[in-house]
């Protein structure tokens, strides 16, 4: 079984959209590796505050959204096509270019 | 394991995104010689499920949940230095974005989720390379295998950090202890996790997974003597 770039690009953006648009209300909520040792060990208390606590997307949720699943969905939506554009428009910059390689 | 503004101390930050300023530098000029007009596309798709994974965090114990890192997997299918551009990426927008790591740990978190996942899961999946059969069905569980060893490596490196510049007076044995061992579970969904994505891959389209392609090269030879022969 062979497919073109295209479909598996295409197959890519609809995991990524599903996961985090959809699955990712499923995803269990208890506390990270991370955060569980710290409170578990007692230096939890020492996290800051996030400065960017009050956005509009903080904590996966889109604060403008009352409904549990479509606000977390809709954020993982613009998370998933935020980092495409970003990693996708850096690394086409950064890209070789076929051509002038081929004709040296 | 996204760590927080106030867990390490201000030069220690200071100092971790330093790092992560010169690693994301190197990583900009060695992944040109990764991406050409056929990969490049694929990489900003490899970061978008990265950051949809990271979404889904799985139980790993009472109480306690864990989420794919994924640096074994970018740099396995787009290659170490593009995959470190991905997970940068993913932290500067989780960071920013979703308040999700701190941004003074922004440094810290390209470092021990981006830079060590990345170098370890590389290393470790290279040298299987090495020493195992040069087969296409080798590179979906040496991917496991790189994955499941990098999070354990990850949560050690913070560790040494915390020792450096934690904020907390803390016994460095017990905190190890806690760190590595939770990690070594998170660790095991990290490697079912890329060894299914890079072995869907691998099904269809080998020749756009970036680990792949040195087994793919010696296979083409195969053929190539095959016919000198005839």
């Amino acid at each position: 079984m062979r497919a073109s770039t295209k479909v598996v690009a295409a197959g890519l953006l609809l995991v990524a959209l599903v996961l985090a648009g959809v699955v990712s209300y499923y995803a269990d909520s208890s506390p990270d590796g991370l955060n569980k040792v710290a409170q578990d060990k007692g230096f939890s208390d020492t996290e800051k505050e996030h400065a960017a606590g009050d956005g509009p997307f903080a904590g996966y949720e889109s604060s403008f959204i009352d409904d549990g699943r479509l606000s977390g969905g809709f954020a993982g939506v613009v998370g998933v096509l935020l980092v495409l554009g970003l990693a996708g428009g850096l690394t086409y910059a950064v890209r070789r270019r076929e051509p002038s390689d081929d004709r040296t | 394991m996204h760590v927080p503004d106030g867990f390490l101390d201000a030069p220690t930050s200071v100092a971790t995104g330093v790092v992560a300023a010169v690693a994301v530098g190197v990583a900009l000029r060695g992944a040109r010689r990764e991406l050409d007009d056929r990969t490049a596309p694929l990489a900003g798709l490899v970061a978008a499920f990265i950051f949809a994974t990271q979404m889904l965090n799985f139980p790993v114990a009472s109480g306690t949940s864990g989420h794919l890192l994924g640096g074994a997997l970018a740099a396995i299918l787009v290659g170490p230095f593009t995959g470190l551009l991905c997970m940068a990426t993913v932290f500067l927008v989780q960071s920013l974005l979703f308040a999700d790591g701190g941004i003074t740990a922004l440094g810290t978190n390209i470092d021990l989720m981006g830079v060590v996942t990345v170098l370890v899961g590389w290393s470790v999946f290279k040298a299987l390379q090495t020493v195992l059969p040069k087969r296409l069905s080798m590179v979906a569980p040496s991917a496991g295998i790189a994955a499941l060893v990098s999070v354990p490596a990850s949560a050690a490196v913070f560790v040494l950090l915390y020792a450096v510049g934690g904020t907390a007076d803390l016994s460095l044995s017990t905190l190890a202890t806690a760190m590595i061992g939770v990690h070594v579970l998170v660790g095991i969904g990290e490697a079912v996790i890329t060894f299914l994505a890079v072995g869907s891959i691998v099904a269809v389209r080998p020749d756009l997974v970036y680990g792949a392609r040195p087994v793919l090269e010696t296979r083409e030879l195969q053929i190539r003597t095959a016919r000198a022969a005839t």
